[in-house]
Parts: structure tokens; C-alpha cells; sequence
């Protein structure tokens, strides 16, 4: 039995303390939802939500989030993607659907301006993500597509929510949430366009930050130019670029797979989101299409290359599309892969049990995309894949060797080399990610200033305040990339404009800050301790053998406590009654 | 003796990946990227012998004779 209810509610005053996408999702969900929920139990809820700036022409200003119980982690889950979508979403007169209960039977949601439909969706269940949206496209002429592919379908703790093909909310499993509903896809389409308060403010306060995104070296150089995959050289040369599971940090023929090769060699043209005059997305040759496909970042060219000892771009553009077929998250889908080839040089994982098939071994090109596929169809070992590096190791018995934290894969930056960041992986409320406070830009990139990597001081304050922007940007509908040239004068100035408000950069940053304790007070009501925050043994015990990070280990146990009295909680890691009052959560 | 100076991103053009460049002692980071032709407010990391730091105390530092430099513009993702 599945039903479609429109309603109309105020959410100005939430939105008030919430903004919209991140933190708006969150307490959305957070007042429907038991935080002990099972993620795939019909009672739980999805969210998808674009922010206040999604559909307006402000930079960038097109994404949406998707907001959950993860299936992978056990905590909030809010995932980001770009695209045309979120956008789309408010053109065709909505600024959130909540999907809740279970279809008996495969549907998707059709959404336009003039109505919103719920149909059979049998004939797309079990198609890779390109041909359903062709289908839905054909069907229904200039929407666009969200869909999970068999990843999700088949509930893999790693599947993703693809749009527009290439674009991803990928992190945390969300793709199974849709999953478990019977939901396949969503599409959007309409003319409508967002009131604005102040039309000619917001025009003003647009053309500003276009010029400061336009003049910064990073969002009018760097980004346009090589897109994120410029990132491989400078992390490796500082020795903190994982290779072979995290088992070393720098990797000799890394320029293989460098943003400079994909320039020179593979790239056909920029690919950009709505809106987005960074354009930082890349289209790439490859056999799959005479055309071109989407291009990898920064994060999947690591994960399929120095993390499985292998550097050959046409690999990881070969998995890229592989993961976007399948639908799931390239982060989560590599690090396993790694954790396996792990597993199996230490003689966990045997030839026996892959069935004398391609042999999980780091440097063999050969078992990428073959397990991928196994992977996101769950078939064979593939199943046990499907699940994360973390329930992988955990079922050898050995869950140290899952480089993860609350069972979701940690990125391209190891953090016995990065003080600032690897605190930020033990505290992130959705477990291991970059995007939760993006510290390499200070203590690797020099931006805004340059931090010294391996000391200590200061870092709880930079981890804080960098968390709790990155909660406001996720919340305005915006993209993390405009920080880089981008403050929280801007962000308050651009939603001022558009909503009517006063805000200051203070009051958004205290917003950032709310969210992210209400994001926390989820995760300790699910049941996920601040005993999770924390970090793989080999990082904590395990000093770094090679490179310019040679000789560190990360140095939580001073860092932690700091972090929780800069955040104003108490010894244990939990939001004091004080705090949460100064913050309007009581 | 030389020392090998790795470019990277924009800084590539016209200049290749890698330079070698003849020591001369006492030579400092800011006398290499003076005959490469960048100024100190193009850099946004620099890299000498392994070490990193904040860009103007590291073109101060003295360069190793076999030693080398990694020399980055404004890159960032994610």
C-alpha cells in the first residue's frame, strides 16, 4: 500500500535555527523518527531536502541532501550530491519530500508542478542507474533522474543515490534506505522558481561572491583546471597518501593517476553541477562511450589506485563507472576492496574462498571492476563485500584491518600526518569522512593559513570551527568548494537575501553549531557511544614506515579530550545541559 | 651536485615536471624560485627536503646539496 500525501507546513521558524538541507533534514527527521530504528525497517523514514539558496542563481547553488538512519554506520546519515536535481526539486515546488513506510512492490515517485505520483517501477528494478534514467527520461521528457542501482536494491551497506547519471550522494548507505522502501528512482521537473525576499540583494550579494570565486587561485585556478584530481601529488609528496590499505604513505608512481595525467591525457571537458562557475567536475574519454563519461575525483582515483597498489587511470576510470552503474560509493567500495587485499596477504582470505576466481591481491588490475561487479549484484564473496570493510575484517575476526571509523571507510588523507584532520575522522557524527571539516586545507594546502600537520595546539578550536561551517554550507544548498574563496559573512549574506533575515556571521556559525550537536544528541540516542570516537589501531599504535610522515603515530588521546571542552561537553564526549541550552536544544 | 626542483599544476607550463638546478652552497628556496621565475605569493606549499611549512620561512631555508623541492600553486578538492 503505498499513498502520496502534499502538505504544506511553515518550517520558516525551524528554518530559523536549522537553515535547511543538513540541519533542516536533520530535525525533520529527528522529530518523526525512533533514533533506534532499523535503518531498513519500514518505520524509517528518508529524507530529501535541497536548502534555502538550492534553485536560486547564487553560486553553486543546486544541491540537495539526503538525511537517514545509515544502514553502514548506525548514525545520521546526511548525504550530499550536486547535479541538477536539488535544483529541480524547488523548480517543481518543493524544498523537501519525506518518504516513510514500504511499497509492496517496485515504484518510483514522479514530481512536477502540477502533481505528484507514485508508479510501478518493475520494469527498472534490477537496471544499472544509466539505463534507468534513459527509461524515466523517455518517459517522462526534461525531468531529471535520482535513482539507486542494484546496489541499493539489493540493500549493500555502501549503496549510493545517483543523479544525472554521474552525481552521487554516496556516502553512508543511503542508496539502501531507498532500497528497502521498493523505492528505484524520483524524478523532477518544473518552471517554478523560489520566492526571494530581496531580489535585488541577492543579485548584488551573487554578482560579489561569483568575483571572489572567479579571482581565488583555488576556485578560478586549481579546481577548473584539473578538477579535484589535483590533490594526488601534493598529498602524496607530503606522505600522508594511503597506499595498500594505509599500510604505507607515499606511492612512487602516483603522477600516473595525477590531475596534471587526467588534464593532459583524458580529459574532454568540464562537467559542472548547477549553477557552478568552479565547474570542477571532469568528462573523460573511455571505451563506454565514444562520448566521454564522468570523470573521477580525487577520492576514487586514490581509493582504486594507491590504495590497491595499482596506478593506472584507465582502471580507476573503469571502476568510477562501474560504482556509478552499480550504484555505490567509490570511498566505501575501494577501501574494501583494500581491507580484502589485506585480508588476503595475511592469509585471512584464501583462493578457496573466492572460488578459484580473480585473485584479491594488491597490484592486480584484473579483480577491480570483477569484484565491483560481484559487489553491488551480491553474488558469491561479492556479498560479504557488499558490506564494508568493516563488517568484512570483522567476520575474519580482525575487524583493525577495516581502515574505518564507526564502520564507514576512511578517505585519501592518513592521519598520522594530519593531527587537525585525523580528530575530525574520530568526531565526525557520520564516521569516517573528509567533507565533515575539511582540515587538509589548513595543515596541508596552506589555506587559509598554513598549520604545522603534527602539532597538537590549536587543533580542537580549527576541528570545531571548520565542523561547524561545514554544517551551515551543507545546510544553505550550496557546494563545500565555495569555501575556499567563500566565509560566513557571504553564506549569511547570500541567505539573508533570499530569506529576509538578519542573520549575522555569528548566528550562522552558532546554526552550524546546533546542528551539529543535534546531529550528535541522534547518535547517542541511536546507541553510538563517544567510545566511537576514535580511530584504527594501525593509526594509534602503528608508526607511519615510509615518506615524509616516517615516524608518527596520531595523537588522539591528547586531542580528544580538548575537543570535547572546546565543544562545551563533558569528559565522556556528551553535550552538557548548559551547552544544549546556549544552543535552544532543551 | 644538483638539486631537483618537482613542479606542479599551472606551474608546469613552460617549465617542465622536473628541474634540475646546480647547487651553489648557501643557496636558499627563494633563489631557486627566482630563476624559475615565481614569486613567493603564487605558492600556496612548498616542500624542502621533506619538510613542509608556511611558505615564507621555507624559501629561508637552506637548500641540501642532492636535495630537493616540491612546489605547489593554490590546489585544493576533496
Amino acid at each position: 500500500m503505498v499513498t502520496w500525501e502534499k502538505f504544506y507546513v511553515s518550517i520558516f521558524e525551524l528554518a530559523k535555527k536549522y537553515i535547511g538541507g543538513r540541519g533542516l533534514g536533520t530535525k525533520l527527521y529527528m522529530d518523526e523518527v525512533d533514533p533506534q530504528v532499523d535503518p531498513f525497517a519500514a518505520e524509517n523514514k528518508i529524507v530529501f531536502i535541497n536548502g534555502p539558496l538550492s534553485g536560486t542563481a547564487t553560486p553553486t547553488g543546486g544541491r540537495y541532501m539526503v538525511v537517514t538512519k545509515s544502514p553502514l554506520t548506525g548514525c545520521i546519515a546526511s548525504s550530499n550530491s550536486g547535479g541538477e536535481w536539488g535544483a529541480y526539486l524547488k523548480y517543481a515546488g518543493y524544498d523537501a519530500i519525506i518518504v516513510e513506510g514500504k511499497a509492496s512492490l517496485p515504484v518510483y515517485l514522479n514530481i512536477d508542478e502540477e502533481k505528484a505520483e507514485i508508479l510501478p517501477a518493475l520494469d527498472l528494478w534490477g537496471k544499472y542507474t544509466s539505463e534507468t534514467s534513459d527509461l524515466l527520461i523517455e518517459k517522462h521528457p526534461g525531468a531529471k533522474v535520482l535513482t539507486i542501482g542494484p546496489a541499493g536494491e539489493k540493500l549493500s551497506q555502501m549503496a549510493a543515490i545517483m543523479n544525472e547519471k554521474d552525481r552521487a550522494a554516496g556516502r553512508s548507505g543511503v542508496g539502501a534506505v531507498m532500497g528497502s522502501k521498493n523505492l528505484k528512482a524520483i524524478t523532477v521537473k518544473g518552471n517554478l522558481r523560489p520566492e526571494i525576499a530581496r531580489p535585488d540583494g541577492l543579485k548584488a550579494v551573487t554578482k560579489e561572491c561569483r568575483t571572489l570565486l572567479k579571482e581565488n587561485g583555488v576556485t578560478g585556478g586549481g579546481l577548473p583546471t584539473y578538477g579535484t584530481a589535483v590533490l594526488v601529488n601534493i598529498i602524496n609528496e607530503h606522505g600522508v597518501y594511503p597506499t595498500k590499505n594505509f599500510q604505507g604513505g607515499q606511492d612512487p608512481d602516483a603522477e600516473a593517476v595525477s590531475g596534471e595525467t587526467l588534464t593532459e591525457k583524458y580529459l574532454i571537458k568540464r562537467n559542472p553541477c548547477h549553477h557552478c562557475p568552479i565547474g570542477c567536475g571532469r568528462w573523460v574519454k573511455s571505451d563506454k562511450s565514444p562520448d566521454g563519461i564522468g570523470g573521477p575525483e580525487y577520492e576514487t582515483l586514490w581509493v582504486f589506485a594507491g590504495d590497491l597498489g595499482i596506478d593506472d587511470m584507465e582502471v580507476v576510470i573503469d571502476a568510477n563507472y562501474w560504482c556509478n552503474e552499480l550504484g555505490i560509493d567509490t570511498i566505501s567500495a575501494g577501501a574494501t576492496l583494500a581491507a580484502a587485499m589485506e585480508l588476503y596477504q595475511r592469509g585471512y582470505i584464501t583462493d578457496e574462498m573466492l572460488d578459484d576466481e580473480v585473485i584479491l591481491k594488491f597490484g592486480n588490475a584484473d579483480s577491480v571492476v570483477h569484484w565491483l561487479k560481484k559487489m553491488g549484484n551480491r553474488e558469491g564473496f561479492g556479498d560479504l563485500l557488499a558490506r564494508g570493510s568493516y563488517r568484512l575484517a570483522d567476520f575474519f575476526g580482525v575487524p583493525e584491518y577495516s581502515m574505518s571509523v564507526k564502520k564507514q571507510d576512511l578517505p585519501a588523507y592518513d592521519p598520522r600526518g594530519i593531527q587537525g584532520m585525523g580528530l575530525q575522522y574520530a568526531t565526525s557524527n557520520r564516521g569516517g569522512c573528509h567533507v565533515r571539516g575539511y582540515l587538509i586545507s589548513p595543515e596541508i594546502l596552506g589555506l587559509p593559513e598554513k598549520l604545522d600537520r603534527f602539532d597538537l595546539a590549536g587543533k580542537e578550536v580549527w576541528a570545531k570551527v571548520f565542523q561547524d561551517l561545514t554544517a551551515v554550507i551543507d545546510s544553505t544548498g550550496l557546494c563545500l568548494f565555495t569555501s575556499f574563496a567563500l566565509g560566513a559573512k557571504e553564506y549569511a549574506d547570500m541567505l539573508n537575501e533570499t530569506l529576509g533575515t538578519d542573520w549575522t556571521a555569528e548566528d550562522v556559525l552558532l546554526a552550524g553549531e546546533r546542528i551539529w550537536n543535534l546531529e550528535k544528541l541522534f547518535n547517542l540516542e541511536a546507541g553510538i557511544s563517544s567510545e566511537e570516537d576514535t580511530l584504527p589501531p594501525r593509526f594509534l599504535e602503528e608508526e607511519m614506515p615510509d615518506g615524509p610522515t616516517k615516524g608518527w603515530v596520531h595523537k588522539l588521546d591528547e586531542l580528544l579530550p580538548l575537543y570535547y571542552k572546546e565543544r562545551g561537553w563533558d569528559e565522556d564526549g556528551i553535550p552538557t545541559e548548559e551547552r544544549l541550552e546556549k544552543l535552544g536544544l532543551l | 651536485m644538483a638539486i631537483k626542483i618537482k613542479l606542479f599544476a599551472n606551474f608546469r607550463e613552460g617549465r617542465g615536471k622536473i628541474v634540475e638546478m646546480d647547487y651553489t652552497p648557501g643557496m636558499t628556496g627563494q633563489d631557486v624560485i627566482d630563476s624559475l621565475g615565481i614569486t613567493a605569493p603564487e605558492i600556496a606549499a612548498l616542500i624542502v627536503d621533506g619538510v613542509d611549512g608556511k611558505v615564507d620561512a621555507m624559501l629561508a631555508v637552506p637548500v641540501k646539496e642532492d636535495g630537493y623541492m616540491a612546489i605547489f600553486p593554490p590546489v585544493a578538492g576533496g
